[in-house]
């Protein structure tokens, strides 16, 4: 079937066949190896993107819900447009060591993104509540936190410019 | 994943004439359980027919005495929505402790029902709050909806629409996550209802149950002390590598308990 | 120019521009042209008779190119897996070692043994006729627990295996510790489980092998921690392909935590095949795959006995174990719970007689080998529980038993009676700061504020150390290493003053490009960011043995020390000709070559450029270039260690244990780059905690499968399971490495589980609880809290 959507921005239109799942269309076929797939029973969130803005697990995603939607991946994420520069999340990530291995790094950042763009000021308690469905095995998770609480106020901080 | 056919019907109407013509096939809503089981080859249907094109299904509604949530609707909308928790704040909260942040954009209540895995979140809620399960062709009472280890009453051709939540009283849950996969080791759903408390068990065995001794005491005395000493009785319940039958039957009288707790919050 | 950045700073990594931005190179990201895709048949049952392979339905499924199984394995003669290391009971009778064919032969041995191997052009093709492969299997009874291994009648895995007992292994004087117990005031005894554990690095294993017939080469991508290794043992053992026809690249790798560091069959059997079908040949694991084939970590049953005079000083320490080996030997597996086990018992205290016996056991579960710790966080667990026990049973605070023994700062060297001699290390400095750090004194408030909240609150102590920087190649070879284990680096200046480090260590999240840059940074005065660190690739690295063991920056780091400084001397000479001086005149500082008591300098870039580029040059007398290359073998271990501090909740109602602070004090000898071994520390405690409190692999007796089989199951810590951490440096110098260093890999996994079990007991010590196994789930502490509560039955 054939699906239309905007990935990163640019509009986009692929035969798939419908049993493709979205992390593989996006490794196998559109060459971002950003997004990861860590396990097979989306437990791990190495893999998560947002469609039409809300984070979801690529892995646990049929192509034809691409059908009409809009997909960002970490490929897509980026500071100020034309700046070449970190969207702040991953600046807070660089800052705070808050990713050692990289592999569950993708996953993490967009969550982190989602999170707080949905909350200002989140405190310890959210964020990691809010990571519960994305797994570390590096970093025992404590300069993750910092970095998504800094990566947050950060963003915030930049709205507000 | 082994290739299947796949559909987007435009209507109910539609759906459930493909899924009464079309062999070997399955409905998908969310995904969230059905996807992981195609990925392992656990599933091999030769179609799938996806509702998720399917507006109406998906959308919270007041009834006045009853909140109608629409089959589609993720629980992350339930979980934000205003209405629910504003009416029935147990619901959601309910729905913001399923999964994780991911599932809860895809995953919806239809599907869950549907599914009626042991140790899911919506069954409690549903049997717990005496809900109706409307689907294409009937409504059905949560205690007739529920058959044990993912069976349900739903026959073939048969899709949920939406349920329909009565508005009570005063209503809680406590789940004890099992702290892998996140689901119920337990989860306890009590409801204070104008006709009586209603008590709601998930995780704890082959399927959500009530239990009636706890519905007696909270309808006596709306307080955790009155099922403090209500045990259950472990035969029949889960054994597995996470907690064994004793342990849960344990549980289901502490997370009742704290479910009372946070009813009267 | 930009800045030199040398030791002890924290400038941010290097690696992370590309993590961040997706665009890191893992193995399963690499495409290569006309690539196909392999999938593994595994063994559905525990132990079972092979007694044949029908791949008539296979072999005629759309799409596929080859179906392989060990007759074909057979028919090619090829090798065993081999084991690299060989150990000796106490007569000196080798271990048994078995053949570990790479798809099984005559007989699966676990679930998730190799025993076919499809080829097709696509994944979902090689996996829809694996699914047609007719294995015909005579399925046998399993067995999966040292205990029952070892019984009489018990399932046999290999007929010249008697008792499925590999090596009956000791170490310790056994006749003093005897006489020693003897004389005890008190002896305290503890029987315990170290639990199973899976790695679970992120990132599931990957392969993609391919074969130029053009000029006869292999190439081997790997998820590997030591790519040179794989090279060497699959190259010449196994598939006897010259070491100049493979090349191995092991790229960006996800995570290993010593789940990577073996060479895997996997590996061997796609190098084979794509030779075979003569195309590229791809496996990614799944994660579930990856339970049932990465090497597992721990499971071990023992008995200890400490012995103890009237004050409380240890007189004996006595230690029984029975570990799993599962299956068959992988490549370091004998060597972890002895080498890296027994000679740890010393811990960091003053016991004069030690003996330790281990039987190391075949079972039918996946092969055990090393998982982050190795051999050591069991030897701890084993030690500073019992020194829990004992001071319990003899009414010492437990800090103070430990003071009472601890190795004091100045008894180093301290040469303990199980092999190690210790260089350095201030046990009781640590343990005083961490006092401080964790706030012990104001515990008693937060106990009373948990119990108004019905909650009990516990604090546990871990006063350890390790040994690593693996490894003295000398004294391993004396252990049963089958090779030396030293490290080398070449430090390329480019001719315009950069510079390329080619390294045998592995980068996989420890932050190799970072730390190394910093290290070459600090000596030559070259700008950071002109520094680049090249690993993982046999073509481009000369030889290196990987990462394991907290052995990169110990060996590794050393010999890039030593290559920088033969840099420093090549450059004198440049120096001294160019500046017209004597070379015994010549002084290098902060990236300048000067001679002494003039202003007559040349800049490194300078240096660099006449000798690449030379005109006038003293040929006769030194070659143009400057690039050196320097191997390192340390003289013996290094010794971290330290203290932790575990402070935990329980909530008697449910039984859920919650960690609630950590601390830990830690010595890890100099300090290249604090963030990166704050880092490391939180990730190693974690791990810890993990073993602690969540994960266990089980199996069930009898038919030999694992219950714990996907994240679903198996307990991984998650963030929301965690409190903030407080970790530190108490350092001193190692007094064997070039730099002092002494590695912080893994010395978190080594402290944490005893910190954290201590601290459970603690809390529920008031009940009576003396020992709660691993991992302390809410049913296990409820179990035991039910029977704790039960009336004392009257007689």
């Amino acid at each position: 079937m054939q699906i239309s959507f905007t990935l990163n921005g640019r509009p986009t239109t692929m035969d798939v066949d419908p049993a493709t799942l979205v992390a593989e269309l996006l490794r196998e076929r559109l060459n971002l190896t950003g997004t990861h797939i860590g396990c097979d029973t989306s437990q791990c969130g190495a893999c998560v993107v947002h469609l039409d803005g809300l984070p979801v697990k690529s892995c646990t995603l049929l192509a034809p819900a691409l059908d009409g939607a809009t997909l960002v991946t970490i490929e897509g994420l980026q500071g100020a447009p034309g700046s070449n520069r970190l969207h702040p999340m991953q600046e807070a990530f660089r800052e705070n060591h808050g990713l050692q291995c990289g592999f569950c790094t993708p996953g993490m950042v967009m969550t982190a993104v989602a999170l707080a763009r949905d909350k200002p000021g989140l405190t310890e308690a959210e964020v990691r509540h809010g990571l519960e469905g994305n797994i570390c095995r590096c970093t025992g998770y404590q300069n993750i936190v910092l970095s998504v609480m800094a990566g947050a106020d950060a963003m915030h901080a930049a709205k507000g410019e | 994943m082994k290739s299947f056919a796949y559909h987007q019907p435009g209507g109910i109407p539609e759906a459930a004439k493909l899924l009464s013509s079309v062999a070997e096939s399955k409905l998908v809503a969310g995904g969230m359980t059905l996807i992981p089981t195609l990925k392992q080859r656990l599933a091999q249907p030769e179609a799938l027919i996806d509702l998720s094109s399917l507006a109406d299904l998906r959308g919270i509604s007041d009834d006045g005495a009853t909140i109608t949530i629409g089959a589609m609707t993720p629980h992350a909308q339930v979980a934000a929505s205003e209405l629910v928790r504003g009416k029935i704040p147990a619901l959601a909260a309910l729905a913001s402790m399923i999964g994780d942040p991911a599932v809860r954009n895809r995953g919806t209540i239809g599907g869950s029902v549907a599914n009626n895995d042991p140790a899911a979140d919506y069954p409690a809620g549903t049997l717990g709050l005496g809900a109706t399960i409307v689907t294409n062709a009937r409504e059905i009472a949560a205690d007739a909806f529920f058959l044990g280890l993912f069976e349900t009453a739903l026959e073939a051709g048969e899709i949920i629409t939406g349920i329909r939540f009565p508005v009570p009283l005063k209503a809680g849950y406590a789940k004890f996550k099992a702290p892998a996969s996140r689901y119920a080791l337990v989860g306890v759903f009590v409801a204070q209802l104008p006709a009586g408390v209603r008590v709601a068990v998930t995780g704890a065995g082959a399927g959500v149950f009530r239990v009636p001794p706890m519905e007696a005491a909270l309808s006596n005395n709306f307080d955790a002390s009155a099922i403090a000493a209500i045990k259950i009785d472990a035969d029949g319940l889960t054994s597995d590598i996470h907690a064994e039958a004793d342990y849960r039957a344990h549980l289901v009288t502490v997370m009742a308990k704290r479910a009372v707790g946070a009813a009267l919050g | 120019m930009g800045n030199v950045i040398g030791i002890g700073a924290a400038p941010k990594r290097k690696e992370d521009q590309r993590f961040l931005t997706g665009r890191g190179n893992y193995v399963s990201d690499i495409k290569r042209p006309g690539m196909t895709a392999g999938v593994f048949v595994r063994s559905p049952h525990g132990h079972a008779v092979i007694r044949g392979i029908d791949k008539t339905a296979a072999l005629a499924a759309p799409g596929v190119i080859a179906v392989l199984s060990g007759e074909d394995v057979a028919a090619d003669g090829l090798g065993s897996l081999p084991c690299g290391w060989g150990i000796s009971d106490a007569q000196g009778v080798p271990m048994k070692e078995p053949p570990f064919p790479m798809l099984a032969q005559g007989k699966a041995r676990f679930v998730g043994d190799m025993v076919a191997f499809v080829v097709a052009e696509t994944a979902e093709q090689a996996n829809s006729a694996a699914e047609l492969l007719n294995v015909d299997y005579e399925v046998l009874p399993s067995v999966v627990g040292v205990l029952e291994a070892v019984r009489p009648g018990a399932p046999q895995l290999f007929d010249d295996v008697p008792n499925n007992i590999c090596c009956d292994w000791e170490l310790g004087d056994k006749a003093a510790v005897e006489t020693a117990f003897r004389k005890a005031a008190h002896v305290a005894r503890l029987s315990l489980v170290n639990n199973r554990l899976i790695g679970n690095p992120m990132e599931p294993r990957a392969a993609i092998a391919e074969y130029e017939p053009g000029t006869d080469r292999h190439t081997l991508w790997s998820t590997s921690q030591f790519p040179h290794v794989v090279r060497f043992l699959m190259g010449a053992l196994v598939l006897n392909i010259p070491q100049h026809k493979l090349r191995v690249v092991a790229p960006d790798v996800g995570g290993g935590f010593g789940v990577k560091q073996f060479h895997y069959g996997e590996e061997a059997v796609i190098t084979w095949a794509a030779r075979r079908v003569m195309r590229p040949v791809k496996w990614v694991a799944s994660r579930s795959e990856g339970y049932v084939s990465d090497r597992h970590g721990r499971d071990h049953v023992t008995e200890a006995e400490l012995a103890l005079d009237e004050h409380g000083k240890f007189l004996a320490f006595r230690v029984k174990t029975l570990a799993n080996m599962g299956g068959y030997l992988s490549t370091f597996g004998p060597n972890i719970p002895t080498n890296l086990y027994g000679p740890l018992l010393g811990g960091v205290y003053t016991t004069p007689a030690i003996y330790c016996n281990v039987k190391v056991v075949f079972t039918n579960t996946v092969p055990v080998d090393a998982y982050r710790g190795a051999g050591r966080p069991e030897a701890t667990f084993v030690l500073e529980r019992i020194v829990d026990v004992a001071a319990t049973e003899m009414g010492i605070d437990r800090v103070e038993l430990r003071r009472r023994n601890m190795i004091p700062k100045e008894a180093y060297p301290y040469q303990t009676p199980v092999l190690v001699q210790y260089d350095s290390g201030d046990p009781i400095g640590c343990l005083d700061g961490a006092l401080v750090a964790a706030d012990v004194k104001n515990f008693g408030v937060r106990k009373a504020a948990s119990a108004r909240k019905g909650k009990f609150r516990g604090l546990g102590y871990s006063t350890y150390v390790e040994a690593c920087g693996l490894a003295p190649s000398r004294f391993a070879g004396r252990l049963g290493a089958r090779g030396g284990l030293y490290e080398s680096a070449t430090v390329r200046v480019h001719p315009t003053g950069q510079v390329t480090v080619m390294i045998g260590t592995h980068n996989h999240g420890q932050g190799h490009e970072t730390t190394f840059a910093q290290i070459v940074s600090d000596k030559l005065g070259v700008a950071f960011e002109n520094i680049d660190i090249v690993f993982g690739d046999t073509d481009r690295v000369q030889f290196g043995m990987g990462t394991y063991g907290s052995r990169s920056l110990v060996v590794g780091g050393a010999a890039l020390s030593k290559a920088t400084d033969k840099v420093i001397v090549k450059g004198k000479k440049i120096a001294a000709h160019l500046l017209e001086a004597s070379e015994m005149d010549i002084q290098f500082e902060a990236g300048k070559f000067s001679v002494a008591g003039t202003d007559r300098t040349k800049t490194f870039e300078e240096i660099a450029g006449a000798a690449y580029v030379p005109h006038d040059y003293p040929l006769e007398v030194l070659e143009p270039g400057l690039e050196e290359q320097a191997y390192y073998d340390p003289v013996n271990f290094t010794y971290p260690g330290g203290c932790h501090i575990a402070e935990v909740e329980v909530d008697p109602e449910t039984g859920t244990v919650t960690l609630v602070n950590y601390t830990a004090v830690d010595d890890v000898g100099t300090v290249i780059n604090p963030m990166i071994v704050e880092g490391q520390l939180h990730g190693g405690i974690v791990q810890g905690v993990g073993q602690a409190l969540y994960e266990n692999a089980v199996y069930d007796e009898g038919s030999g499968q694992l219950l714990s089989g996907s994240l679903m199951d198996y307990c991984m810590p998650r963030a929301d399971h965690l409190p903030m951490m407080t970790v530190a440096t108490h350092s001193t110098l190692c007094t064997h490495t070039p730099m002092g260093v002494k590695g912080c890999g893994e010395v978190g996994t080594i402290g944490s589980p005893a910190a954290v079990i201590n601290a459970v007991v603690d809390a529920l010590s008031h009940l009576g609880v003396t020992h709660v196994d691993m991992p302390a789930t809410p049913n296990r502490i409820w179990r035991l809290l039910q029977n704790a509560s039960l009336p004392v039955a009257a007689e």
